[in-house]
């Protein structure tokens, strides 16, 4: 079944489509030039809807869980660089070579930005990324499943980064300053990176055989794990998350649930899917007339908690390539320290004569 | 460390007394040469692009990871113009993507310093080095080229490539200058990449009739100004250039490549060679 033979620019893809992002800078501005007026405490602030600045005080288990969530979701970033960027010297095109290499530098952009919001909680890159790759913090589970076709890239875009623009248009709005900033940003070129998705896949299902049932595979392969990004249930009877979003909701770092965003998600992307002549792996998918939203089948909470384990197909893999690079640029960088040290770098060492 | 075994049948020349101007591309022969020439520098932008890309998310930062990404788009841009251009000027009108994707190794004219496989950050910052002193020196004397293609691609590159050789001379800097480590690692990739410099200068018989037309330059040419450039660098980094080794590569202009060629066009070729005519 397909839909217009062309892609109208005009029609929202993602969520940072909507007027969300841009609304949530306007608010920022607003709410920063009416800042002197209410209190200065952590609580007034967040009453009041204003950011929460890096000096302003604020509860440890506050900066503590912020630390965590900006730290994941900054490794997520520069972990999320390999599965695409293993596509990179195959790139069947030129211009999609090019589109990859600007989309995976991307990606290191955003891990930066992010970094560099955790900093301002009195945290650096080198003791975060000391903890990623120690294990002991956490990226997005998703990028632990294998990218085994050129159509996987275009449904990483499509699935997986419109999954994660879903989650990130709220935090435009968080009540952490440096963060909600950041995912400003990062939402703008997220959004260019998912319509570039979108278009891989709708080449391929315009195109051979073969590259129709490349798509369709890729599309089988990512639905579940991208709907899965979403997290377990956080709320209500099915919650089974302890309680942690309930304290992230009141102090607006977290605005929905995520049952809510998975189902805002499911929304958006079925029809989209039927533009692509793509079908989706759930049997149970179905417009419910009466909700008004398509109600989907159950998710196999097993596989996400396998794979957070470590039993996904490339657990080792990501960690494994990560760490090596980090520990043979060791010299490169205490080679700069040093070199920092024993030079005023306040300007760049001339050399041309 | 010298030019060494470069063709002296070719004087040299310092890039300021060889401006590149006259003739427009009109005869056949010269549009074949042309064709050529831009089928060289093209496969040079493409080939190191292709290396540079297996740097990103194994570079030594984060933002080093960006920086390689960023040379590798500007050197891909560079080949998609010129590789496009050879394929009209040589009359058949094969694609950036003909070109790139279903050419065998023979038919590819790039030097064997970019097909090198990717080592560590010491010898891809001494190609790199190389490499963008070449280029920038290239680049400013084609952006008079009488070819308004070349001349176009030239005139935008040069801004590139200077960003490019900016970037490897701090590099070299602070790791020559940088720890006793540094230095060794630095100083070795040095020596690996210096048998393959000399290549890159070396004049042939399409280089030599572009050249003539206005449309290229001589490669040896580019020499003076380029070697100037790096070995200031190297001297400031309180390293020295390796002294001539016994061997030096020959015959990437001429589609004669060296083992890790083949491995690379396989793995870049085979997805769109595996699906014959289909659009991506």
């Amino acid at each position: 079944m397909y839909g217009n033979d062309f892609i109208d620019p005009d029609e929202p893809l993602n969520a940072a489509e909507f007027g969300d992002v841009d609304d949530a800078v306007a608010a920022a501005a607003t709410t920063a030039a009416q800042r002197a007026e209410g209190g200065s405490s952590f609580e007034a602030l967040l009453a009041a809807d204003q950011r929460i600045e890096p000096r302003d005080e604020m509860p440890e288990a506050y900066r503590k869980t912020l630390i965590r969530q900006i730290a994941q979701h900054a490794h997520s970033e520069i972990i999320g660089m390999q599965p695409e960027g293993n596509w990179i010297s195959r790139a069947p095109s030129l211009r999609r070579k090019a589109i990859l290499m600007a989309k995976v530098q991307d990606e290191a952009g955003h891990g930066l930005y992010l970094y560099a919001a955790a900093e301002t909680l009195g945290v650096d890159r080198a003791e975060l990324l000391d903890l990623l790759h120690s294990g002991k913090q956490k990226y997005s589970s998703i990028f632990n499943y294998p990218t085994l076709t050129w159509a996987d890239n275009g449904a990483i875009g499509w699935l997986v980064d419109g999954a994660a623009i879903m989650n990130q248009v709220p935090l435009c709005r968080c009540s952490y300053g440096p963060y909600a900033r950041a995912m400003i940003r990062v939402c703008k070129e997220e959004s260019f990176h998912q319509r570039q998705g979108f278009e891989i896949l709708w080449t391929l299902s315009r195109g051979t055989a073969a590259q129709k049932d490349m798509a369709q595979d890729a599309a089988n392969r990512w639905w579940w794990p991208a709907l899965m990004m979403f997290g377990p249930p956080d709320t209500g009877d099915a919650a089974t998350t302890g309680g942690h979003t309930a304290q992230s909701m009141a102090w607006g770092i977290k605005r929905f649930s995520n049952d809510d965003l998975r189902q805002k998600f499911v929304d958006m992307t079925v029809p989209q899917a039927a533009k692509l002549g793509l079908t989706l792996p759930d049997p149970d998918l179905r417009f419910n007339e009466e909700t008004g939203h398509w109600d989907f089948g159950a998710i196999d909470w097993s596989e996400l908690w396998r794979v957070l384990k470590g039993d996904g197909a490339c657990n080792a893999e990501r960690i494994e390539r990560r760490v090596g690079a980090h520990h043979e640029g060791a010299w490169v960088r205490e080679a700069a320290n040093a070199y920092a040290a024993r030079h005023d770098l306040g300007q760049q060492q001339e050399y041309v004569a | 460390m010298s030019r060494n075994a470069i063709d002296t049948s070719v004087s040299d020349h310092s890039v300021s007394d060889h401006s590149v101007s006259g003739s427009s591309v009109s005869d056949t022969t010269l549009t074949t040469d042309a064709a050529a020439y831009c089928l060289q520098l093209g496969d040079d932008a493409l080939i190191y692009a292709q290396r540079l890309g297996d740097w990103i998310s194994r570079a030594p930062q984060i933002e080093e990871d960006m920086a390689l990404a960023n040379v590798g788009l500007d050197l891909l841009g560079q080949a998609r113009e010129l590789l496009t251009r050879a394929g009209q000027l040589d009359g058949t009108g094969r694609s950036e993507d003909e070109l790139a994707y279903l050419r065998d190794e023979r038919q590819f004219h790039n030097v064997h310093l970019v097909e090198q496989e990717r080592s560590d950050f010491g010898f891809e910052m001494a190609r790199m080095l190389w490499f963008a002193a070449y280029q920038c020196e290239l680049y400013a004397a084609l952006a008079n080229s009488s070819d308004e293609t070349i001349a176009g691609v030239a005139g935008k590159a040069v801004k590139e490539v200077d960003y490019h050789r900016d970037h490897a001379s701090q590099w070299v800097l602070r790791l020559g200058d940088g720890t006793s480590t540094s230095y060794v690692r630095m100083k070795e990739g040095l020596e690996r990449v210096a048998p393959y410099v000399a290549e890159l200068f070396e004049d042939d018989a399409v280089s030599v009739a572009v050249s003539e037309a206005g449309v290229g330059t001589l490669p040896s040419s580019l020499w003076d100004s380029a070697f100037g450039h790096v070995s200031r660098v190297v001297a400031q980094a309180t390293l020295t250039l390796p002294t001539d080794s016994t061997w030096r590569s020959r015959g990437g202009r001429q589609g004669i490549h060296s083992r890790p060629m083949g491995f690379l066009l396989a793995e870049m070729q085979h997805i769109a060679r595996s699906h014959p005519g289909a659009t991506w």
